[in-house]
């Protein structure tokens, strides 16, 4: 080797050869990780997590979202009078003389034929059902019976191997499950079949509604048609309030909740602006003098953003009961805690020829802070509230849940009666959309606003 | 007129300029005019859908805290044995934090390289990785974990997913950005040496943004202690659990050991991310984009 190449490599020896302790180092930092995420995968129950979750439980759940189900009922006594329901409700029978038309009525039997061309045959004595499950099982033509005042299936024993797996045979209940989307119940006294359909039927309007014998491009006529339905308001406007006023999908609700949630993110932010804004220049060492009124305000400012906006929640909850003022206050007082933290820090970091300059030519103290001092940190100003308002639109609707209101309680009410699942998949579609729209509305106004200024600290 | 005397390029300029101020006001006054129109519209909002009025709310606004405070000088000094008796909770909730911010940043360290233009040149490879974040990062935590605790049941396991998902997203998001605006030479430098797609990142990337990405990770560890304090209240365990009893129970001096606990929590982490951010990336916090 030569002697340059020598002597380079003991000047930089620390960048060519990196000692062994550094390696060290970060093997150690690397170990501490990992073994700490073993610690914590083990103590918060990970490996217990397939006992845990119930597959059957949520396959239905999410079959629920996204399927909606008629009941036919009827009873052994007497087969011949069936009640179908949309979804069972008491409330959403479907007329006799308009019954759907998968469901055949003949002078001896009932047929209600499934989407998979499978029948359920309901004769006065026995059941009959063919074309379900596989490929073999297709051709089985099942009966069942009422045998001793007991439902069995005809040709079977009870827990026969020879039955297909989706039949269970108890003491006073025979079910049938070929598939998610067919069920059959068969007890000693009435007989329940659930026929499943995809997608989200009465969504526009509700079971009750007149406009449900329409199809869509009848209602588009309709709408600018000037036959009223209704003698005393427009189709238009009729048309509006029976879909706000839907009782399966609670538009109305829904959105005016969408509203207060929306209404606490903005006017939580901008309080939180205004106020942080103001104060920061008091807590700011270049502009005020006062010693103990800095420290006053910076401790005031700690102990907003200290007191956590579930604290504040719960105690503007007391006060205020639930409803918007909870949301927005609690989003304020903690935001002014934050922003005015980092105003008075973006104050404290401003560029002093400005202000000199601005000095130099006369101006009173409060043109300096108008043209030496906002126009530099109007940038950081802007986007930081704007990042604020983006994180504060999903914390209205965590507020909502906590009790606030908006639409946070209504999928936390929705999520916990646990029956309509399709409306906790649309709730949350609209909650993603919300949040997605007000994201991009941000992140818009702030390159309109400042550009592009990479700005490295956010919430 | 005095403009009639000036040259004609010296006319062309005052007139730009006035017009510019023109526009300039037009804004100013419409963006207040628009605040106040939302301020306005929102308290009336407020007003009507609100249980009780804001003028009323003024006036029971201390009566909480009082109460609470009452109850606590009644306790005595038991009272800062309810302060350690809550301290296993407060760890509880600690480590389901600690443990999604490590995963949550892991995950979203792999999403942001492939959302990072000047890594990835691919176009479809960086719009879907940029949509997948988005999507991660649009849920509240507490939707996805209300979901996911009816699933799973009680137990702490979904909330650590639903903050995992979330913090992926928003981790990622900011991650990419940062890697976006390293400097292009030193990647530039050692492919023109010839060295591999990951060598470049590990050697030209990752020590120009490692301080900027730890100290977003320090920051996302304090927001998701606050989140995970959160989804204790709806049955993710920990100390918001007890919390959310003791609120139920109405037990005032265990209420404010609680939250003393909280707060001293989160103000001591405040500090020292702040503190380790400082040592990390100098205090400063406006980057000027350069091209």
């Amino acid at each position: 080797m030569d002697k340059v190449s020598k002597e380079f490599l003991e000047k930089h020896s620390d960048v060519i050869n990196i000692k062994f302790s550094k390696y060290l180092r970060s093997f150690f930092y690397l170990f501490l990780i990992i073994s700490y995420s073993i610690f914590a995968f083990y103590s918060l129950g990970f490996n217990k997590l397939t006992d845990q979750f119930k597959p059957d439980f949520a396959a239905k759940l999410i079959q629920d979202s996204y399927s909606y189900k008629d009941h036919i009922n009827t009873k052994w006594s007497d087969t011949s009078d069936v009640t179908i329901s949309y979804e069972g409700g008491a409330f959403t029978k479907y007329d006799p003389k308009d019954f759907p038309e998968w469901f055949l009525s003949d002078t001896n039997k009932h047929s209600v034929i499934f989407n998979n061309q499978g029948i359920i045959d309901i004769f006065k004595d026995r059941i009959e059902m063919k074309g379900f499950g596989d490929e073999e099982e297709k051709n089985l033509l099942l009966t069942f019976k009422l045998l001793n005042g007991k439902p069995t299936v005809e040709g079977y024993t009870f827990d026969d191997p020879k039955l297909p797996k989706w039949i269970r045979v108890t003491e006073n209940k025979v079910e049938v499950r070929p598939s998610l989307f067919e069920r059959l119940q068969v007890y000693s006294e009435k007989i329940e079949i659930h026929r499943f359909q995809f997608g989200w039927k009465y969504f526009f309007f509700d079971f009750a509604s007149p406009f449900n014998k329409y199809s869509s491009s009848e209602l588009f006529l309709l709408f600018f048609s000037s036959n009223r339905l209704d003698p005393e308001i427009s189709n238009a406007r009729f048309m509006f309030n029976e879909f706000l006023s839907n009782e399966q999908w609670f538009h109305g609700l829904v959105f005016s909740s969408l509203r207060d949630t929306i209404f606490m993110a903005v006017i939580g932010t901008l309080f939180a602006t205004i106020f942080g804004l103001l104060l920061a220049f008091l807590a700011a060492i270049n502009i005020t003098p006062f010693n103990f009124v800095r420290f006053f305000i910076r401790r005031f400012f700690d102990s907003l953003r200290g007191i956590d906006f579930l604290i504040w929640s719960l105690i503007f909850l007391r006060a205020f009961g639930p409803g918007l003022y909870t949301g927005i206050l609690a989003i304020a007082f903690t935001d002014t805690g934050t922003l005015g933290k980092i105003m008075s820090e973006a104050i404290e970091n401003i560029e002093k020829n400005q202000n000199e300059g601005v000095e130099s030519t006369g101006a009173t103290r409060n043109q300096q802070h108008r043209f030496g001092i906002i126009p530099q940190i109007l940038p950081v100003f802007v986007s930081q509230s704007l990042y604020y308002f983006e994180s504060n639109t999903r914390s209205a609707v965590i507020l909502g849940a906590m009790g606030a209101g908006g639409i946070g309680l209504l999928f936390l009410d929705s999520i916990m009666t646990g029956a309509n699942f399709e409306n906790v998949a649309y709730m949350s579609i609209l909650i993603l959309i919300v949040v997605f729209l007000m994201d991009t509305f941000s992140q818009w106004l702030r390159r309109k606003l400042i550009g592009n200024v990479f700005v490295a600290i956010v919430k | 007129m005095n403009n009639k005397e000036l040259p004609n390029h010296l006319k062309y300029l005052e007139d730009n300029l006035n017009k510019m101020a023109r526009t300039r006001m037009l804004y100013s006054i419409i963006s207040i005019a628009a605040i106040i129109l939302i301020l306005a519209t929102g308290t009336y909002v407020a007003e009507e859908s609100n249980a009780g009025s804001f003028v009323r709310g003024i006036d029971n606004f201390f009566d909480y805290p009082i109460a609470l405070f009452a109850k606590t000088f009644d306790a005595g000094f038991s009272w800062f044995g309810y302060v350690l008796d809550y301290v296993p909770d407060l760890l509880y909730t600690f480590n389901m934090a600690l443990f999604s911010t490590i995963v949550g940043a892991i995950l979203a360290l792999i999403l942001s390289v492939f959302a990072s233009g000047n890594l990835i040149k691919n176009k479809t490879i960086v719009w879907t990785a940029r949509r997948i974040m988005d999507i991660c990062r649009a849920f509240p935590e507490l939707v996805l974990a209300i979901t996911l605790l009816y699933l799973l049941g009680r137990s702490p396991i979904p909330a650590v997913i639903a903050i995992i998902i979330h913090t992926a997203g928003a981790l990622g998001k900011l991650f990419s950005e940062a890697i976006e605006n390293a400097d292009n030479k030193q990647i530039e430098g050692l492919e023109s040496v010839g060295s591999s797609w990951l060598s470049r990142i590990r050697f030209g990337v990752l020590p120009q943004v490692m301080p900027i990405l730890l100290s977003y990770g320090l920051l996302r560890a304090e927001i998701n202690v606050r989140a995970s304090t959160i989804l204790g209240f709806v049955g993710a365990g920990g100390i918001g659990e007890q919390l959310n009893t003791l609120i139920q129970w109405n037990f005032g001096a265990k209420i404010t050991a609680v939250m003393f606990l909280l707060i001293l929590t989160i103000t001591l982490l405040d500090y020292f991310s702040t503190f380790t951010r400082q040592k990390l990336i100098g205090g400063s916090f406006i980057i000027p984009k350069d091209k």
